[in-house]
């Protein structure tokens, strides 16, 4: 049962073979024994479980049910939860029960999921190893010494453990693709504006998108069906009709135009690594694909330039955390100004205090030119590079990061270290495009991501790329455990 | 660009965080670092090119002039941290 996915599951569920209460059961006793050797859940919500698991099977006794009825998800911890805390994997807002529901959350629910928990994640998202959250490391299940990568990493680390069959994510500078290629799993990035963001808690708000994580391609369109869709709580969520997007995914490869980044395929990729990214090119050539190496020469320059967008945004977002309204307070504050300064210095951690003071810099008077406006400026000329070549390709392919998952510890003091591990993946966030891993090989027994990056709201066919070459490859099906 | 240990902390105090007196060198180390790296756009001929705020170019969208909220303090205020009478409570301001 931990080994079928979403699709499989839906099918049981509709047969009757399986009920989604044995289901949800199966899946909380799972977690309860195995993820204290992940960290995977800041919650879990067994008996909110067990209670929408016995809603969803009366309506699949009764034929109500859609595709989504019964089925086991969890949410990372910054979509916001009715009733259920929302951590944001920060001290700041340990104390949080939010008041609300985040559209994506009542999506599910009006689909009929069932919620098995919150999953871990760097606090307010600022991470790419998980090692910020403030409820501990959370761990690679293919190798517990490793990190999951981040900001999603416990989503993806519980995907991977099958601790869940799905989770969602968000991505802002990678955060979904980086931890599925980090863990073995598949996830997509949509669009920006594709999925609302309300009730997301914000880190960067012209950046941050949230989207999927499954065992497959498939999956992640059953889910993207369910997530995506204008909202008129989020005025930035697209107008853009959404479609089925599970209706492409057997179409045929041929005559598909793939372009390849000479920059991705750089010194900056593990050889070992290069090797199975061209493995896997070739075998989307053999399914009908055409080749063509294209070139998107500000790629290096996403780093520093994401690396002040964000923490603009950042820095303006994250001044709601005052101590007033919500979360975290300090003990006896002596004024208003004690109180601002103690909330936020005791509530937040390190990598959070750096991104906000990056930001605060950034926007300071006389600054502003050299940082955001130049920052903003080229966003332009990474967008342009993209538009470029999608008037020759279809998509473009590349390697998700440029090595493997790292050992925890290895780069959490050397915060820039850390942001060179964003190169593949930053510039879409900048340009807003759609993006997915999958997972393509091993390096050492840790799992290789393949990067598909389609243009604006390509989903359908990112989905329909990445499901073909599942068709014809193995490497999504390999499981980490034993379950 | 390098900065020290007053720039941290005057970023620190327009942030309104405090900092724990030992952890300054290395934000101040940390920080200096970043920027550095930062300073790698510098390198770039931008131009007359258009600063892109949204991905997309989209501009608010607005929406007709009506109530659309509900009233729902008392289950807002729920998770403050000190509410008295509907209203929030902070640290004396006025003297």
């Amino acid at each position: 049962m931990f080994e079928k996915t979403l699709s499989e599951l839906a099918q049981d569920l509709r047969n009757g073979t399986v009920s989604s209460v044995e289901l949800t059961q199966a899946f909380i006793d799972r977690i309860n024994r195995c993820d204290s050797e992940y960290n995977a859940f800041i919650t879990t919500t067994p008996e909110l479980a067990l209670q929408q698991a016995k809603a969803a099977d009366e309506s699949l006794a009764a034929g109500t049910g859609g595709p989504f009825t019964g089925l086991p998800i969890a949410h990372k911890d910054l979509f916001c939860t009715e009733g259920v805390k929302t951590s944001c994997g920060s001290k700041m807002l340990d104390n949080f029960k939010s008041p609300y529901d985040a559209t994506v959350v009542a999506k599910f629910k009006a689909a009929g999921a069932v919620m098995l928990g919150k999953t871990n994640m760097d606090e307010f998202a600022m991470g790419s190893t998980n090692e910020s959250s403030f409820y501990g490391d959370c761990k690679n299940p293919w190798d517990t010494s490793r990190v999951p990568g981040g900001s999603s990493g416990g989503s993806a680390a519980a995907v991977a453990a099958r601790l869940t069959p799905a989770a969602t994510g968000s991505d802002t500078g990678g955060s979904i693709r980086q931890p599925a290629a980090f863990c073995g799993i598949t996830g997509i990035k949509p669009t920006y504006g594709r999925v609302s963001r309300y009730g997301m808690v914000a880190y960067a708000s012209s950046l941050d998108q949230g989207g999927p994580m499954a065992r497959s391609a498939e999956d992640c369109a059953l889910m993207l069906n369910v997530m995506a869709g204008q909202d008129a709580m989020d005025s930035t969520s697209s107008a853009q009709p959404t479609e089925d997007y599970t209706a492409s995914l057997n179409h045929s490869l041929q005559g598909l135009k793939i372009g390849v980044p000479k920059e991705f395929m750089s010194a900056d990729l593990d050889s070992a690594m290069a090797a199975q990214i061209e493995t896997a090119i070739k075998q989307l050539e053999s399914l009908g694909a055409t080749i063509k190496e294209v070139s998107l020469p500000n790629t290096r320059m996403s780093i520093p330039a994401y690396y002040i967008i964000a923490p603009a945004e950042a820095s303006s977002n994250l001044s709601r955390f005052d101590g007033v309204r919500y979360g975290y307070r300090c003990e006896e504050p002596k004024d208003l100004e004690d109180l601002y300064k103690r909330t936020r210095g005791e509530g937040f951690g390190s990598e959070v205090k750096r991104r906000i003071m990056v930001g605060t810099y950034a926007l300071c008077a006389g600054y502003y030119d050299a940082y955001y406006n130049k920052a903003q400026q080229i966003r332009r000329l990474i967008q342009q590079d993209f538009m470029r070549i999608f008037e020759e390709v279809d998509v473009i392919v590349g390697p998700t990061t440029p090595s493997p998952a790292f050992t925890i510890g290895e780069k959490v003091n050397d915060p820039v270290a850390m942001y060179m591990e964003d190169i593949f993946t930053l510039s879409l966030n900048l340009a807003g495009l759609p993006g997915m891993s999958v997972p393509c090989g091993q390096v050492n027994g840790l799992p290789v991501g393949l990067q598909l990056i389609g243009n604006y709201f390509d989903e359908a066919r990112l989905l329909n790329v990445a499901h073909q070459y599942q068709q014809n490859t193995e490497w999504h099906t390999l499981s980490p455990v034993t379950a | 660009m390098s900065i020290d240990r007053s720039d941290v902390e005057r970023i620190a105090h327009l942030a309104r965080l405090e900092l724990n007196e030992q952890d300054i060198p290395a934000y101040t180390e940390n920080l200096s670092s970043i920027l550095n790296l930062i300073d790698e756009m510098q390198q770039i001929d931008t131009d007359g090119v258009e600063p892109l705020a949204h991905p997309l170019d989209a501009v608010q969208r607005l929406r007709a002039d009506e109530v659309t909220e509900l009233n729902q303090r008392d289950k807002l205020q729920a998770v403050a941290p000190a509410v008295e009478e509907g209203l929030f409570l902070v640290p004396k301001v006025i003297e």
